[in-house]
C-alpha cells in the first residue's frame, strides 16, 4: 500500500531549471507514465523520488511521510535503469539476491524468494548465467527481477525498454503491463514513447521544460489535450494546428484556415461557444488530429475541394498531405482512397474532434462540440 | 572462402615476422647476457670472445648469497670431502666460507632484497589504494576545482625526481627518516600516486554510475557499493596501476642510492656496490641481477591478463 506525493517540488540545475513546482498525487497499486522529451525532467523527478538526486525545494512524501532527507537506501524504493545496470561480475541469480543481501536474509530465503521471482519473469534457466551472456529482453527480465524480489513500496522504471530492439520492446511492454496488473504495486515509468505511455499507463504525467503539462489518463490527455503541447505530443501522426478565425454565414459558423478565405463549416454554436471561453480574434488555433479530416472522393454538402500532396501509405490505412489555404493538413483516409498527388478531393473537419485553442499561451479553450 | 592473398601480402607477412624477431631478440638480448653470465664460472664470464657454449654452474649463487673470505691455506682432503656441495664450490674459487659458531654467515643480499620487496610491496599497495580512493571522488562527486587538483596532483610529475634530491636528503635526515623503510615507503608512495589517481580515474570512468545507483536504491550505503561494486569491476585498473607502480617503486636507484646506506638499503643500489675494489665479480652480480628480476617478472605473470586489457581498457573512450 503505497501513496506517491510531491508537493512543490524545485529542482536546479546550475541555471537550468529542472523541475518547476511539481505537485503531484500517486495513489496505490497505480501505474503512472511519465511522458516529455529527453531533458523536461521526467528523469530527474523520477531520481528525486528514488533518492539519487537532491531537491530544492517542496516535499516527496511516501504514506505521508517526507523523504527527502532519506537516503536512497531508506526509501524502500525499487529503481529499473534503462542500461538494465546488472552486475556484470554477478551471474542473473546474484544479481536479483543482491538487495536481499543488503537487507540480510537468511540464505534459504533469498533462494526461495529468488526462485520464485525467477518464476514469474520464466528465467529460471537463466539464473546461473552472467549478464553478459544475456540478451537484451533476458537482461531486463533480470533487472525487474531484482527489483520486484524485495516487494518494494514502490517500483520506478526509467525507460526500461529504451534500449531494445522494436519488436522485442512491443513484447517486453506487454509483459510489464501483466506483471503490474498480477503483482500490482505502485509504478512509475518514464518515457520519451508515446505509444508506451498510452498503452501502459492507468495515468499520463506530460512534463516540458520542468513543467507539469496534464495529468490525466490516455483517453483524457489523448482526447482532451490541455495545451498545444500535449495536443501535438501525444498521437501520432501529430495533430494539425493551424492558426483560424470564425465567422457566420447563414445559420452555420465558418471557420477559416491559413489566412485564405478558405473556411469549413462548424455548428453555429461554436462562435457563442469560443467568445464565452474568451477566445480573441488574431489569437485562436484549430487542431485537428487525422482522423477528424474527413475526406471524400466526391463532393458532398459541407465539404471543400482541396488537393491531394503526398501519400504515405501504412497498409492499415493512409495519411495523406492536403494543401487547403497555404496550409498543409494531413488526414487520415482508408487505404487507397486517394490514388495519387494532385488528385481533387473533398474534405471536412468533424467539429466533434477539433480543439481550439489560444495560440498565445498555447492553453485549450475546452470546446465540446 | 579462399584465401585472397596479394603479392605484397605474400612478401609481407615472412618480411614482418623476421622483424619482430629481430626486435624481440635485441630486447631479449640483455636478458639473456645477464641469464647466461649469472651461470658461467668466473674466468669464462670475461673471456674475449665471449664463450657461448659452456659447463654451467650454481657457484654465482652460492656466492651471492655467503659471506666469504680469501683462502689463506688450502682445506685438507678430509675437510674439503666433508664440507657440503656448495662449501666445495667455494674452496674451488680460492675462497673459504666466512662461519660463526659453525653456521655460515649470509651476505647482506638477502636483507637487501626482503628490503626491496617490504618497500615495493607497501609503497604500491597505499599508492594504488589511495589513488582508487581519491579517482573515485573525482570520478563521482562534484569536486570544486576539480581539474586544478588533478593538474596539480599531476604537476608533481612534471620536473626530474632527483632535481628535489637533496631538499628532500635535508627533510629526510631532519626528520630522521634516512635509511628507514618507512621514508622509503613514504618517498614511493608520493611518486606512484599522482599516477595512480590519474590511471585509476580513467578506469573508473568506465564504470556506468548506474551500478552504484541500482546498490544505493538495492538498500546499500555508498561504501559498501564502492567496495561490492566499483572495486571487483576496477580490477583491471587495479592490476594495471599495481604493476606499473610496482615496477616503478622495485627499480627505484637515485633515491635509494642517496637515502639509505644499510638498514633500509634496496638491492637496487647495493647490487652495483658489490662490483668491489678487487677484480669485478661480474658473475655474481649478474647472479644477483637476475634474482632482482624475479618478482616483477611473476607479478606480471600473474596479473598479465589484467594487464594486456588495463592497457587498452581505460585509456579509449567508446
Amino acid at each position: 500500500m503505497t501513496h506517491i506525493e510531491l508537493r512543490g517540488v524545485e529542482k536546479h540545475f546550475g541555471a537550468l531549471h529542472v523541475i518547476n513546482d511539481m505537485n503531484l498525487v500517486i495513489e496505490d497499486n497505480e501505474f503512472v507514465v511519465f511522458l516529455g522529451q529527453s531533458g523536461c525532467g521526467k528523469t530527474t523527478t523520477l531520481r528525486a523520488i528514488a533518492g539519487l538526486e537532491t531537491i530544492d525545494e517542496g516535499d516527496i512524501l511516501l504514506d505521508g511521510k517526507p523523504v527527502q532527507h532519506l537516503k536512497a537506501a531508506d526509501r524502500d524504493i525499487a529503481f529499473v535503469f534503462q542500461s538494465f545496470s546488472l552486475y556484470p561480475h554477478l551471474t542473473a541469480f546474484e544479481n536479483i539476491a543482491f538487495p536481499l543481501k543488503a537487507m540480510r536474509f537468511a540464505r534459504a530465503d533469498i533462494e526461495e524468494r529468488v526462485r520464485s521471482v525467477a518464476k514469474i519473469l520464466q528465467i529460471t534457466d537463466l539464473l546461473e548465467k552472467r549478464p553478459s551472456a544475456l540478451s537484451g529482453g533476458d537482461m531486463q527480465r533480470v533487472a525487474i527481477g531484482r527489483a520486484l524480489v524485495r516487494q518494494p513500496k514502490a517500483m520506478l522504471m526509467d525507460e526500461p525498454i529504451g534500449a531494445l530492439d522494436a519488436k522485442l520492446r512491443e513484447e517486453m511492454r506487454a509483459e510489464i503491463k501483466r506483471l503490474h496488473i498480477k503483482q500490482g504495486s505502485t509504478t512509475i515509468y518514464v518515457t520519451h514513447d508515446q505509444v508506451e505511455a498510452m498503452s501502459l499507463a492507468d495515468r499520463i504525467v506530460i512534463m516540458h521544460e520542468g513543467i507539469l503539462q496534464q495529468v490525466g489518463t490516455p483517453e483524457e490527455v489523448y482526447q482532451r489535450p490541455a495545451n498545444i503541447f500535449v495536443a501535438q505530443f501525444v498521437g501520432s501522426p501529430v495533430m494539425n494546428m493551424v492558426a483560424a478565425d470564425v465567422g457566420e454565414k447563414g445559420k452555420k459558423a465558418r471557420v477559416g484556415i491559413g489566412g485564405n478565405g478558405v473556411t469549413f463549416e462548424f455548428p453555429a454554436e461554436t462562435t457563442n461557444k469560443l467568445s464565452a471561453a474568451g477566445a480573441q480574434p488574431g489569437d485562436l488555433s484549430l487542431g485537428v488530429r487525422p482522423e477528424g479530416v474527413l475526406i471524400s472522393p466526391t463532393a458532398e454538402p459541407g465539404y471543400i475541394e482541396v488537393t491531394a500532396g503526398i501519400i504515405e501509405p501504412l497498409g492499415s490505412h493512409d495519411i495523406v498531405d492536403l494543401e487547403i489555404g497555404g496550409d498543409m493538413i494531413r488526414a487520415r483516409t482508408p487505404s487507397g482512397l486517394v490514388s495519387g498527388p494532385g488528385q481533387q478531393v473533398w474534405a471536412r473537419i468533424d467539429p466533434v474532434q477539433a480543439h481550439f485553442f489560444e495560440t498565445g499561451s498555447g492553453r485549450s479553450l475546452e470546446i465540446a462540440l | 572462402m579462399a584465401a585472397v592473398t596479394s603479392r605484397a601480402q605474400r612478401i609481407g607477412r615472412p618480411v614482418s615476422i623476421i622483424a619482430i624477431l629481430l626486435v624481440t631478440a635485441i630486447f631479449l638480448f640483455p636478458i639473456y647476457w645477464i641469464g647466461s653470465t649469472a651461470f658461467k664460472p668466473r674466468n669464462v664470464a670475461t673471456s674475449v670472445p665471449p664463450t657461448v657454449f659452456f659447463q654451467p654452474e650454481i657457484t654465482p649463487f652460492v656466492k651471492l648469497f655467503t659471506k666469504r673470505a680469501q683462502l689463506r691455506e688450502q682445506p685438507t682432503q678430509e675437510e674439503y670431502d666433508a664440507a657440503p656441495w656448495w662449501e666445495q664450490a667455494i674452496y674451488d674459487g680460492g675462497e673459504r666460507v666466512i662461519k660463526a659458531r659453525g653456521e655460515p654467515l649470509l651476505s647482506q643480499y638477502p636483507s637487501r632484497f626482503i628490503n626491496s620487496l617490504i618497500v615495493s610491496v607497501v609503497s604500491t599497495v597505499l599508492a594504488v589504494g589511495m589513488g582508487t580512493l581519491t579517482a573515485y571522488g573525482f570520478s563521482r562527486f562534484r569536486v570544486p576545482g576539480a581539474d586544478d587538483w588533478l593538474f596539480f596532483i599531476l604537476s608533481t610529475r612534471m620536473l626530474p625526481p632527483v632535481v628535489v634530491a637533496i631538499p628532500m636528503f635535508l627533510m629526510y635526515r631532519t626528520f630522521g627518516l634516512t635509511d628507514t623503510h618507512v621514508g622509503l615507503i613514504i618517498l614511493y608512495t608520493a611518486f606512484n600516486l599522482s599516477f595512480a589517481v590519474w590511471l585509476m580515474r580513467g578506469f573508473i570512468d568506465e564504470i556506468p554510475k548506474e551500478y552504484e545507483e541500482a546498490a544505493l536504491v538495492d538498500g546499500y550505503t555508498r561504501i559498501q557499493a564502492f567496495y561490492k561494486i566499483v572495486l571487483p569491476e576496477s580490477v583491471t585498473g587495479i592490476a594495471a596501476t599495481s604493476i606499473f607502480s610496482f615496477i616503478i617503486a622495485w627499480n627505484e636507484y637515485a633515491f635509494a642510492l642517496i637515502m639509505t646506506t644499510r638498514r633500509a638499503q634496496t638491492a637496487p643500489p647495493f647490487i652495483p656496490s658489490q662490483i668491489g675494489s678487487g677484480l669485478p665479480e661480474w658473475t655474481v652480480i649478474a647472479a644477483g641481477t637476475v634474482l632482482f628480476l624475479l618478482p616483477v617478472a611473476i607479478f606480471t605473470f600473474l596479473l598479465r591478463n589484467h594487464l594486456l586489457r588495463g592497457v587498452t581498457f581505460g585509456a579509449i573512450r567508446k
